[in-house]
C-alpha cells in the first residue's frame, strides 16, 4: 500500500469516526476488508489487545498498530498523522468559533446542559470501566473478583486521603497485581 | 524564548498524559486533571467538561481533540499542533517497541498480572475525578435530571452518544431560557 493511499484511507478513518477512539473500530473492518494485504480482519483483534492494554489513547494505538504491520516505523508516523489530522483541523475551527462566541448567552445555556450530560455519560463509562477491571477474566458467568475488589477499595482510600500524582496509584496497583497474582 | 519554552511545557504534559493513561478516553480524566487543572491551570474542570462534550460530538479521538482545545487556547495554533503532537508520540514508540522487539513480554504472567493491577488502579483514580467533575457541572436540579437520564441512556439503552449530548443541549437551552423568562415575571408582578 502506497503512502499516499494510507494517508487518504486514514484521514478518512478520522474524519467520519465520531465519538472517540473505539469508534473507529468499523472502519478498521472495512479497510482490512478493501485492503487483506494491508491489515488482516484477525490481526484487529490483536490490535484492540494492544490498543487497550498500553498507555495512549485507543484510536491512535490502533492506528500506529495497522501503520507499522503495513511498513514499519514510518508508517506506524504517517497512519498516527493521518488519523489526527482531520481531528486537528476540525477542532481548531470550532475552537475558533467558540472563542468569539464565548459570552453569548445561547453558547453559556448550551454548555449548561452539556456539562450535565457529559458527567452522566463519563458515570456511564466509569462504570463499564470498573465492571471490566474488577470481575474475573474469561468466565462466562458475571462475577466480582475479591482480590481485585480489595485492591480498589484500598486504593480508592488512598486516592480520596493522600492527594499524590495518579501515576503513584498507578504503579501501586502494579506492583500489587505483581504481588497478589490477579 | 518564553514562548518556546510554553510550547515545549505544552508539548511534555500531553507526551505525560498519553504516556500514563491505560485504557483510553475517560480513562486519561485524572492525568488531565492533574496535569492540566492542577498542575499548570491551563483550564478548569468545567473547561474540561466543555473540551469533552465538543470532542464527543466532533470526528477523532477525545484525547487528541482535547489536547488540541487546551493547545489552541494557550498558545494557539501552534499550541494546539504541539500538544496534539505530545500526545501521540508516546504511542507511536510503544507500539512501535512493541511491535518490533517486546512482542514477546505481552505472554508473560507477570506482565499480565501487573496491567490487572493497573486496571484495578485506574478504576480508583477514575472514580475520584469522576466525582470532581460532577460537582463542577451539576449544579441545580435540572442538571442531576439531564446528568442522570443521560447515564440511564448511554449505560442501559447504548444509544448514541452524540444523539444524548445534542438533546442535552437543546434541553439546557430551553430551560434556560424559561427559567429566565420566569423569573422575569416575577420581577414584572412586583413592579
Amino acid at each position: 500500500m502506497t503512502y499516499i493511499l494510507m494517508i487518504y484511507e486514514v484521514f478518512k478513518v478520522g474524519l467520519f469516526s465520531v465519538g472517540g477512539g473505539l469508534a473507529t473500530l468499523p472502519f478498521w473492518f472495512e479497510l482490512a476488508k478493501k485492503y487483506p494485504d494491508w491489515i488482516a480482519e484477525k490481526e484487529i483483534t490483536d490490535m484492540i489487545a494492544v490498543a487497550e492494554s498500553t498507555p495512549g489513547p485507543i484510536g491512535v494505538n490502533m492506528a500506529t498498530y495497522a501503520g507499522f504491520q503495513s511498513t514499519g516505523v514510518l508508517g506506524g508516523i504517517v497512519a498516527t498523522l493521518s488519523l489526527i489530522l482531520p481531528s486537528i483541523i476540525v477542532i481548531l475551527i470550532v475552537a475558533k468559533i467558540l472563542k468569539k462566541f464565548k459570552d453569548s448567552v445561547l453558547v453559556k445555556d448550551l454548555f449548561y446542559g452539556l456539562r450535565a450530560s457529559v458527567a452522566g455519560l463519563i458515570c456511564a463509562s466509569t462504570l463499564n470501566i470498573l465492571l471490566q477491571n474488577l470481575t474475573v477474566q474469561g468466565v462466562q458467568t458475571f462475577s466480582f473478583d475479591y482480590k481485585k475488589v480489595i485492591l480498589f477499595a484500598g486504593i480508592l482510600l488512598g486516592v480520596l486521603k493522600f492527594k499524590k500524582h495518579p501515576l503513584v496509584y498507578i504503579a501501586l496497583g502494579a506492583a500489587f497485581g505483581v504481588l497478589f497474582g490477579l | 524564548m518564553k514562548s518556546v519554552k510554553e510550547l515545549l511545557n505544552l508539548y511534555m504534559a500531553f507526551f505525560r498524559i498519553g504516556a500514563f493513561t491505560f485504557g483510553g478516553g475517560y480513562a486519561m480524566l485524572p492525568m488531565l486533571e492533574k496535569e492540566i487543572v492542577e498542575k499548570y491551570k491551563w483550564a478548569t474542570t468545567e473547561e474540561l467538561m466543555d473540551y469533552f462534550a465538543i470532542s464527543q460530538c466532533t470526528p477523532g479521538v477525545i484525547a487528541v481533540n482535547t489536547a488540541t482545545f487546551i493547545g489552541y487556547k494557550q498558545r494557539g495554533v501552534v499550541g494546539g499542533i504541539a500538544a496534539t503532537l505530545g500526545v501521540v508520540t508516546p504511542s507511536i514508540i510503544i507500539i512501535s517497541l512493541l511491535a518490533l522487539v517486546l512482542g514477546k513480554i505481552y505472554e508473560m504472567q507477570a506482565v499480565k498480572h501487573a496491567f490487572a493491577g493497573i486496571g484495578v488502579a485506574v478504576c480508583a483514580v477514575l472514580v475520584q475525578a469522576v466525582v470532581k467533575l460532577g460537582k463542577a457541572g451539576l449544579v441545580d436540579k435540572i442538571t442531576w435530571i439531564i446528568c442522570i437520564v443521560s447515564f440511564v441512556l448511554a449505560f442501559f439503552f447504548d444509544d448514541s452518544t452524540i444523539g444524548i449530548i445534542v438533546l442535552a443541549g437543546i434541553v439546557g437551552i430551553i430551560c434556560k431560557r424559561l427559567s429566565r423568562k420566569r423569573a422575569e415575571e416575577k420581577e414584572g408582578k412586583q413592579i
